[in-house]
């Protein structure tokens, strides 16, 4: 029995608003190790994360390093104990050379400058050191996604991280960028360091971690030897109960288009196109899946769907149900039965302190039936709410709870509800089931097919390869904002084959694109 | 989640507590006869039936105030203005009530409404520069005081002054102006029955009707009311005429109530401290009613201890201080809110 590196026992972490996101959790990590930590998205890996990086203290419990007791109450204590930490979200200054972004807040001094030849020797030596190639002098808003994820490992490194905390890492990677990540850590793994790999991608952890600990509902189900454990033994751990990503799709006969884009042209406020020659439609009945690396003109997209063209210069057309959106504003659109599920639930999606029922209403608070004379209709709303968070099965304490104290699932369910409850003929959905557990996922999953075959008209945007080569029915590629790839049976397309197209080494013709839009 | 439902309202009161007994302690300090002074501090107030019309007195104008303020920081306006539109409306009232010939109750009706417009139209320009250019409306709101100030003070000045006075006061309202008292033996006047419909009208709206409902969802997340379809630079701007007109009427209904010329030379600090009073509300219209009249209390309290023992009314500045200061001090009583959330975690 080797001894643990790292040690947390009995780890409590409930937020001042009353979420309990960690419950008596151990985890133990043995040195030279990678050491996957699989959950479902609210199951708590994260905020147990935060508390091995210092980022949140425990309400309860205790950290051991070494066989010595220790209390993290910043970031810098952790790094001073050689932990280091990968966001999700990269942490680096897009307008900084990948060199003056490594040395950021310890640089190296000439007088009262930097010394910048300093900077890059430091990087250039990290970089030889753990074998990972930088251009030190590249700036940051030029790389890649993978890139940049290679200068926040390096950056850990240089500040002598030994335990390097990755928060999925994969999340924002092509698969042939993922595949580099691994051969990377495999590498690390070799020169002793110990890694700590958050995912919920059965694969991945399968393909790389040494040992798992598995979380549900912000406790721990068990520590196994990946190699003792099969997926599906992974995956009922983690959900509670057996997984069948597979969905039974009927064939549709899809009806006339609701939503028409053709020749859609958008310019960035210094002429830089945006968006150039999108054409698609999408058909009562069909849901139509985009599948791009993000930051790829999908987010322009939507806005330019969603009342974002109000006052910005554009040309071509966008047409819901024969009217031209591009100078409506939003109530405009969504009086023409457009829904829009949000990419980020807390910013756009709902209002955290306000009830669960308060959220439900804030598309139809207007209309007759939630209305009495100049009041609202209070019993009418009630049933409403109630009706909707048992149909979507919203765990709460009752629809006057704040949304705001929910998991991340159930947040998303109450939006997923109100934009699905409102007959809609269009749904956008941008990332429904980003940040959300499996079973929640598969939930969201089963109301889009039904929304489907109620005849209506679905614009899946997903980062999430699995999801978008399942659930669509017509699948499009955007690279640097353009429609590059344009496929009728999206199931039978490989991740590697899309990830090609996603990465823009492979585009189809014109004609093969064109075939993407329906003209009426 | 039974317990930290009430943690609010266990901190208010804790904060409430806190701030007397330090009152308590300074005037033991201060005074020569500490338990006597304490005794006028909280009892006087209550002990006949002039001084209780001195609370209520005192209250009307704080809820008018509470209530406006309650409604932009509803809407997640921080906003100061009240205090300048109070004395404005003030003074155009005033005029109203000097040169216009109504008779009876119709002269009131007109002077307050005018006063309550004047104060909504001012109002709506901080609203305005929010709505439409993000201005920052603590900022233009605080300047629109000093202005508004201004102005009042140069019609006070040089068109209202009554040269055959001792002081610098206006001119004498006409009789048919002034409200009339609603209880005997007290100063008490209609502006209470004023008052409080307005609260209870403010309080259906904000919880019952759309706007109201627009108004909630936009101060508690404007991005996610902007992406509902909701039109969130018309709800500011609406909010902004509806505290202002509240303002004002209060300005007008003060100045009607309890006086009969104009004679705020400095603003009266009402607007000021309806955010204090909002803050203890917690922006809630029916709880403006009940802290409005609890800083009245402890204000006349102080006058009472000033006039009746060797310990100034300036007490008072320092409990409200304290107040203000725990209340928005987020942190207070974390930690125990903390253990609370961790104790029903582990029950759970």
């Amino acid at each position: 029995m080797q001894t643990a590196l790292l040690e947390m026992r009995g780890i409590t972490k409930v937020y001042p608003n009353g979420v309990v996101a960690n419950k008596d959790v151990h985890f133990s990590l043995r040195e030279g190790e990678i050491h996957a930590i699989a959950g479902e998205n609210g199951a708590g890996k994260s905020t147990l994360m935060k508390i091995m990086f210092g980022m949140e203290e425990p309400s309860d419990g205790e950290i051991v390093i070494k066989g010595e007791k220790v209390k993290l109450q910043s970031p810098q204590d952790a790094i001073d104990r050689g932990i280091g930490m990968v966001h999700q979200h990269f942490m680096l200054v897009p307008s900084f050379t990948v060199a003056e972004n490594m040395v950021l807040g310890m640089e190296p001094r000439k007088g009262v400058g930097i010394n910048y030849a300093e900077a890059v020797r430091m990087t250039e030596e990290t970089a030889r050191k753990y074998n990972l190639a930088v251009n030190p002098k590249a700036k940051v808003e030029d790389l890649t996604v993978g890139m940049k994820q290679k200068v926040e490992i390096l950056k850990a490194l240089l500040r002598g991280a030994k335990i390097l905390i990755l928060d999925e890492p994969t999340a924002v990677l092509t698969p042939q960028e993922t595949e580099e990540l691994f051969r990377e850590l495999k590498q690390l793994r070799e020169q002793g360091h110990t890694i700590v790999f958050i995912s919920h991608k059965l694969k991945e952890v399968k393909a790389i971690c040494d040992r798992i600990t598995i979380m549900r509902g912000g406790g721990s189900e068990g520590v196994f030897e990946t190699r003792d454990v099969s997926e599906q033994e992974i995956s009922r751990l983690m959900v509670g109960r057996d997984v069948v990503l597979k969905y039974d799709k009927d064939q549709m006969a899809y009806g006339k288009p609701v939503l028409t884009v053709d020749q859609l042209e958008v310019n960035d406020p210094q002429g830089k196109a945006l968006l150039s020659k999108i054409s698609f439609s999408v058909r009562q009945g069909q849901i139509v899946g985009i599948a791009g690396v993000e930051g790829n003109g999908q987010t322009q997209l939507i806005e330019a769907l969603t009342g974002g063209l109000h006052g910005v210069s554009s040309s071509g057309t966008v047409q819901v149900n024969g009217t031209d959106i591009r100078e409506a504003d939003i109530l405009g659109i969504r009086k023409l039965g457009v829904s829009y599920i949000p990419e980020d639930r807390m910013r756009q999606g709902s209002a955290g302190e306000a009830s669960i029922s308060d959220n439900l209403i804030s598309t139809r608070y207007r209309s007759k039936d939630m209305n009495k004379g100049v009041f609202l209709n209070g019993s009418r709303i009630a049933s409403l709410a109630a009706s909707l968070v048992e149909e979507f099965r919203v765990r709460c304490s009752g629809p006057a709870q704040p949304i705001g104290m929910l998991s991340g699932g159930n947040m998303q369910k109450v939006v997923v509800a109100r934009e699905c409850s409102t007959g809609p003929q269009l749904l956008i959905a941008e990332q429904p089931t980003r940040g959300v557990d499996i079973g929640a996922a598969q939930f969201i999953h089963q109301k889009l097919l039904e929304l489907r075959s109620e005849n209506c008209a679905v614009l899946l945007v997903s980062a999430d390869l699995n999801e978008i080569l399942e659930i669509s029915d017509t699948l499009l590629v955007m690279y640097e904002g353009q429609i590059v790839a344009y496929f009728e049976e999206p199931s039978k397309v490989s991740e590697e084959e899309l990830g090609l197209y996603m990465l823009g080494i492979n585009r189809q013709d014109e004609r093969q694109t064109g075939r993407a839009i329906n003209h009426v | 989640m039974f317990k930290v439902k009430y943690f609010e309202i266990i901190r208010t009161t804790a904060v409430i507590l806190i701030a007397l007994a330090i009152a308590f302690l300074i005037i033991s300090l201060v005074s020569d006869h500490p338990v006597k002074t304490i005794g006028i501090f909280l009892l006087e107030p209550l002990n006949s039936k002039a001084h209780i019309g001195n609370v209520i007195e005192m209250a009307i104008p704080l809820m008018f105030t509470g209530l406006a303020v309650s409604l932009l920081f509803r809407a997640n306006m921080f906003n100061l203005g009240a205090e300048g539109i109070f004395y404005f409306s003030g003074v155009v009232t005033s005029v109203l009530a000097i040169h216009l010939t109504l008779s009876g109750s119709l002269h009131p009706v007109v002077a307050i409404l005018a006063g309550s417009i004047v104060g909504a139209l001012l109002s709506a320009i901080p609203g305005i520069l929010k709505a439409k250019w993000n201005a920052n409306e603590l900022v233009t709101s605080l300047m629109f005081n000093n202005i508004l100030f201004g102005i009042g003070l140069y019609l006070l000045n040089y068109h209202l002054r009554d040269a055959k006075a001792f002081a610098n006061v206006s001119y004498k309202f006409e009789k048919t102006a002034q409200l009339s008292k609603i209880f005997q033996g007290t100063r008490i006047h209609t502006g209470l029955i004023i008052v409080l419909v307005l609260i209870v009208a403010a309080h259906l709206f904000l919880y019952k009707t759309k706007w109201g409902y627009e108004l909630r969802m936009t101060g508690v997340n404007r991005e996610f009311a902007r992406y509902s379809g909701m039109k969130t630079a018309k709800v500011i701007i609406l909010v902004h005429l509806i505290a202002g007109f509240i303002a004002g009427m209060g300005g007008s209904v003060e100045v009607l109530g309890m006086y009969n010329r104009f004679q705020w030379t400095s603003l009266p600090g009402y607007g000021l401290d309806g955010a204090l009073v909002a803050m203890l509300a917690k922006n809630n219209p029916l709880s403006v009613i009940a802290s409005a009249l609890f800083l009245a209390y402890i204000r006349i309290g102080a006058d009472l201890m000033a006039r009746l023992s060797d310990v100034p009314s300036e007490m008072i500045s320092i409990i409200q201080a304290v107040i203000i200061l725990l209340i928005s001090a987020e942190q207070f009583l974390k930690f125990w809110k903390n253990r609370m959330l961790l104790k029903e975690a582990k029950n759970a």
